[in-house]
């Protein structure tokens, strides 16, 4: 079983590092971003996918690593090392508060909860305006932006320091949801009051979930400010916290590689269709609906479901 | 202008805002109340309410006041066929699970915006109100020769504003009597109480679930075109209303409609006067997250009943 798992991902990751030197440069630049997209989404999968906490507020933990690392190495004039770690802190910080509060309502009401705390967050990045420069963003200088010597601006540096990224975040998520912990997370998504029952303590676990998520999705925003030199109160914006939920439904919620999937998918139809027509948009619309009535498990899940069992 | 003027004003217009929304809001109630799901895609109803006005007023090009209430009348009809169809071809499909009901209307949303963008355009487009005479408003004062009424400058309102509050209270007034004076309603009150009881004595509540979600999108519309007049109609107009309508539902408590119509006044009204004398991003801030302690600590809302 865990054999299996372990050279799934190892594949994976091994296909990902071959990519860089086969795809031409546009397409690696794409899938670069698209890696870190994907943690974002794989954070999102924890809460999710695995604990069944449907949030429609993850943006806030995704511009709270981005503004964490964005601000303290612009205003801080920090290295980009402890800018990491602090955007960490901030994400780790919003998700612990947001969480104790949001995980007190539950359902539709959570998802409404977390909608707002998000937008207050958005609303906040624009109040700010002198030091965000709101909707317009900043960019970061190009000489800051190193990791260990390792200089992100060119297109092979950018390229595997996210996939170092999204090959951590990957084995350790993939481990988490494998051991105990991840299993009981699973018992609360498929019944809360049994779980319960059977003697575990579902709120703390659920908040311990969130938290988590919020701090990977967090290091996906540091990461995107880092790679990608920009920080803007887009990413802060009600369209970032829908596009994870898309990518996780689209992919499979509860799989290990359908945030990727669901990533990969996404990203190249936004991509294609806005060489078209500015109104890109129609196509996340258009996948969400299509997404509850006819594939309510996303890719890889009804993969599991009709042929591979073991998927994880 | 001095204090107390200003005052008034910001409350006049903080009137229309509460009109407005207290349609809008109305709506989602609605909707909530009867079929138990939130609609997303709501604030985009109102957008198409006002696009379709901008679009009937500028086709028959005759007198304003022709095209105004041709698009009355059109609006809130295509809209709300539009929001019963979908309610047939997707929600009812989905069996009206509350958490893929949002998620479709989320998708719903940018579908209903995003082909407004390909066909409507970008741009923002004005609709002439039927009437719009200025009328000038009386302050008074204590001075030296005791009361007396003056007409400060600046101090004045349209009459097409006081009709937008008028008409938002007649309708609301329909709604009700629909509500609990016809069949209809009751039909509309017995599914809300049992679906499955409704059912069983012969309600075709699967119908009533459709006409229940395009009354609330038709609502929406109503207010949009009542608003287009004085704000242009754009694509991305109904996130706000989206917004507000969702603080004004759950401060009156989900699905109560006497509870709706006085958070929308209470909100309507102090967004108006608030952002007239403070920041209104930091008004927003502040409002939303008051809103969210709300549903934290007090799900049922501030009026409503216990456990909605």
């Amino acid at each position: 079983m865990t054999g299996k798992d372990a050279a799934l991902h190892l594949g994976v990751l091994a296909v990902l590092l071959a990519a860089f030197f086969v795809l031409p440069e546009y397409h690696s630049g794409s899938l670069a971003r698209i890696m870190v997209l994907a943690v974002y989404a794989m954070g999102y999968n924890l809460a999710f996918g695995y604990t069944g906490l449907l949030s429609l507020g993850h943006a806030l933990f995704f511009a709270a690593g981005m503004y964490g690392l964005a601000l303290s190495m612009q205003i801080g004039g920090w290295p980009a090392l402890p800018a990491f770690l602090l955007a960490l802190g901030a994400a780790l910080a919003v998700a612990g508060a947001v969480g104790v509060l949001a995980l007190r309502t539950r359902g539709v009401g959570f998802m409404i909860v977390t909608l707002m705390f998000a937008q207050a967050g958005y609303l906040t990045v624009l109040y700010f305006g002198a030091w965000t420069r709101g909707d317009e963003g900043f960019a970061l200088p190009q000489e800051v932006r190193n990791l260990f010597g390792l200089d992100v601006t060119t297109p092979a540096g950018r390229y595997f320091a996210a996939l170092a990224l999204f090959a951590v975040v990957l084995l350790a998520l993939g481990a988490l949801v494998r051991a105990p912990f991840g299993r009981t997370l699973i018992a609360i998504r498929e019944n809360e009051a049994r779980a319960a029952m059977l003697g575990y303590d579902v709120q703390r676990l659920k908040w311990i979930a969130f938290v988590v998520s919020g701090v990977v999705s967090g290091a996906a925003g540091a990461a995107y400010a880092l790679l990608f030199g920009y920080a803007g109160a887009t990413f802060a914006g009600v369209q970032y916290s829908i596009f994870p939920l898309l990518y996780v439904l689209l992919g499979g919620a509860g799989t290990t590689l359908g945030p990727f999937v669901g990533a990969v998918f996404m990203f190249y139809l936004i991509d294609l269709s806005s060489g078209i027509t500015t109104a890109y948009m129609l196509v996340a619309g258009l996948a969400l609906v299509l997404l509850t009535l006819f594939l309510p498990q996303g890719i890889l899940g009804t993969l599991r479901r009709r042929a591979l069992p073991w998927l994880p | 202008m001095e204090f107390g003027p200003h005052l008034m004003l910001a409350t006049l217009e903080g009137a229309v805002t509460a009109a407005i929304l207290a349609l809008t809001a109305m709506g989602l109630s609605v909707v909530f109340g009867v079929m138990r799901v939130v609609n997303v895609a709501h604030g985009e109803f109102y957008m198409l309410g006002a696009v379709i006005a901008w679009f009937v007023a500028s086709t028959l090009g005759a007198h304003p006041a022709v095209g105004f209430v041709a698009a009355l009348v059109i609006a809130p009809l295509l809209v709300g066929s539009l929001a019963a169809l979908a309610d047939v071809l997707i929600l009812q499909r989905i069996s009206y699970d509350p958490e893929r009901t949002i998620v479709a209307t989320i998708g719903l949303l940018y579908i209903i915006q995003q082909t407004t963008l390909m066909t409507f355009g970008p741009d923002a487009r004005p609709v002439e109100a039927p009437f719009n005479s200025r009328i000038a408003l009386p302050w008074f004062e204590f001075g030296d020769g005791g009361f007396a009424l003056y007409w400060p400058w600046g101090l004045s309102i349209t009459s097409y504003k006081l009709f937008v509050i008028a008409a938002a209270v007649v309708i609301l007034a329909a709604l009700w009597l629909l509500m609990t004076r016809t069949k209809a309603g009751l039909v509309m009150r017995a599914t809300q109480q049992d679906s499955a009881m409704a059912q069983a004595f012969g309600i075709p509540v699967a119908r009533v679930y459709a006409l229940v979600f395009g009354l609330g999108a038709a609502l929406a519309a109503m207010g949009a075109v009542l608003i287009v007049p004085i704000q242009q109609a754009h694509y991305l107009m109904g996130g706000d209303p989206l917004l507000l309508s969702f603080i004004v539902v759950i401060i009156g408590g989900l699905g109560s409609l006497p509870g709706t119509v006085i958070a929308a006044v209470l909100i309507g009204m102090s967004d108006g006067i608030i952002s007239v004398f403070f920041s209104p991003t930091l008004a927003k801030i502040l409002a939303t997250l008051a809103v969210a302690m709300v549903l934290v600590f007090r799900p049922q809302g501030l009026m409503g009943k216990s456990a909605a």
